[in-house]
């Protein structure tokens, strides 16, 4: 049901954007703080990615991080 | 000793990161790192090496090497088995191809340890709009899993499972504002064969005051949807405030939250970090700590992960950027420290070694079943690692 929201949603965004091309409310030269390194979601993958896969081990959840883990589940 | 957590293994490291707004192709950088991870009498350490090229400027390829060397002696092994010693191996390949704005993935991993072999193949596309406002990416991987089981430390001839994974994703980078973006992320996985631990058993009370075991009985599927909101802050002073929130569901009846906070704060040739994360969850249909009597359900569990219990981490790291000298090839390299410790309080999971004694040798005074303290577990994680741009 949720996938199905999602793609409803993008749909309907690039159909809105077929029809009539949406402005970037925020301009190219004003995305210096978002360019910033330190707004980087997985700044470090190697790094992010070992601690998901503790998590992942430890933990019944699984998946939606943006980047999952790698490897042996050790009890 | 595996579990089906493998199946998600290592693809993250080869996905281009997460960059705000334009699709582009990933740094070129190489990563080498020194995991440990050391609680609940469990210590695995090992390498990571990963190294990113770029071929002309459509082109990256990705290469990951990574190694677990685990010495167990966990709770489970301490109530039924003798400790052991083990090593994973993993190797990962993949490519990203920029076409326009849009960036096309390709990857395959391999994992290997003496009594379980996982292969995952995967792609994915991401896909810029609006002016690069917005980034959607879908993605899709195969894992196919090889199970065996050992016996006195050699691989039982006779035991061979399999267990197949499927995994769609799908996800959202959206930038709100000069200083605010925001990523969703859904992920629906599907497992079918099998999806137990060889050598994990559930308890039973054979009459009111003794207790006794048998195999675990898990169902053959198993589909899970998870769905997480981030969103990251540029704050006044060159800093980065994130948050992050992530909701679990399975056909198991497993449900886990999970909320973080972290901070991020540059000075000069240092960059400081700080984080803080709560996760809970509540335990699946069939797992019970102990079982009223023997074959009581169609199916049994007493993993702990999948108990009830909460957890906490907090974490804090430290990276230093430095100019090698005399090396023109490299532009930038950094070295950095991470330590995070867990604790893990568990609502139905108990201490059985109190009842059934470690490794066979019954404590001097037993408790009676089911009447054991919860268990609880601490751990320190702690991550070394050098990284170059080139």
């Amino acid at each position: 049901m949720l996938v199905r929201t999602v793609l409803l949603g993008l749909a309907v965004m690039i159909g809105a954007s077929a029809c009539s091309p949406i402005e970037p409310w925020v301009k190219p030269y004003e995305r210096e703080n978002i360019a910033d390194p330190i707004m980087s979601f997985n700044r470090d993958p190697v790094s992010q990615s070992y601690l998901d896969h503790v998590y992942e081990v430890r933990e019944a959840s699984r998946g939606a991080t943006g980047s999952s883990g790698g490897g042996c589940g050790c009890n | 000793m595996p579990r089906v957590a493998l199946v998600l293994a290592g693809i993250a490291p080869l996905l281009a990161a997460p960059f705000a707004g334009a699709t582009v192709l990933p740094e070129e950088r190489a990563d080498l790192m020194y995991h440990r991870y050391d609680g609940g009498d469990v210590t695995v350490d090992g390498p990571s090496v990963l190294v990113r090229k770029n071929i002309g400027d459509k082109v990256s390829v990705s290469a990951n090497y990574y190694t677990d060397f685990v010495s167990s002696a966990s709770i489970d092994v301490q109530t039924s088995a003798s400790p052991y010693k083990e090593t994973r191996n993993q190797y990962s390949l993949s490519t990203d191809v920029l076409n326009g704005k849009a960036l096309y993935s390709l990857g395959y991993i391999r994992s290997s340890e003496s009594d379980y072999k996982a292969d995952t193949a995967f792609a994915g596309v991401s896909q810029s709009l609006f002016g690069d406002l917005t980034t959607i990416s879908f993605g899709y991987r195969y894992g196919d899993n090889e199970i065996g089981r050992n016996v006195a430390g050699t691989l039982d001839p006779n035991f061979k499972e399999q267990m197949k994974t499927q995994g769609f994703s799908a996800g959202l980078s959206q930038i709100l504002t000069r200083s605010m973006i925001l990523s969703f992320n859904y992920e629906v996985v599907t497992d079918e064969g099998f999806l137990r631990s060889p050598y994990r058993s559930v308890r039973y009370l054979e009459s009111a005051t003794t207790q006794a075991v048998q195999s675990e009985v898990y169902p053959r599927t198993r589909t899970s949807n998870a769905g997480s909101l981030r969103g990251k802050y540029f704050l006044p002073w060159r800093a980065a405030a994130e948050l992050g929130y992530r909701y679990y569901t399975d056909t198991w009846g497993v449900r886990g939250q999970t909320a973080d906070l972290g901070y991020t704060h540059p000075k000069g040739k240092w960059t400081f970090e700080g984080s803080v994360r709560y996760y809970t969850q509540q335990r699946a249909n069939f797992y019970q700590d102990l079982f009223p009597r023997r074959d009581f359900a169609n199916f049994l569990s007493r993993d702990k992960e999948l108990a009830t219990y909460d957890n906490v981490t907090l974490s804090v790291g430290a990276t230093y950027d430095f100019h090698i000298p005399r090396v023109a090839w490299i532009d930038k390299s950094s070295a950095s420290i991470r330590y995070s410790f867990l604790t893990v309080k568990y609502d139905d999971f108990r201490d059985a070694t109190k009842s059934f004694g470690k490794f066979g040798v019954l404590p001097d005074e037993p408790l009676a079943p089911g009447t054991e303290p919860l268990y609880k577990l601490d751990a320190s994680v702690l991550q070394l690692f050098m990284s170059i741009w080139f």
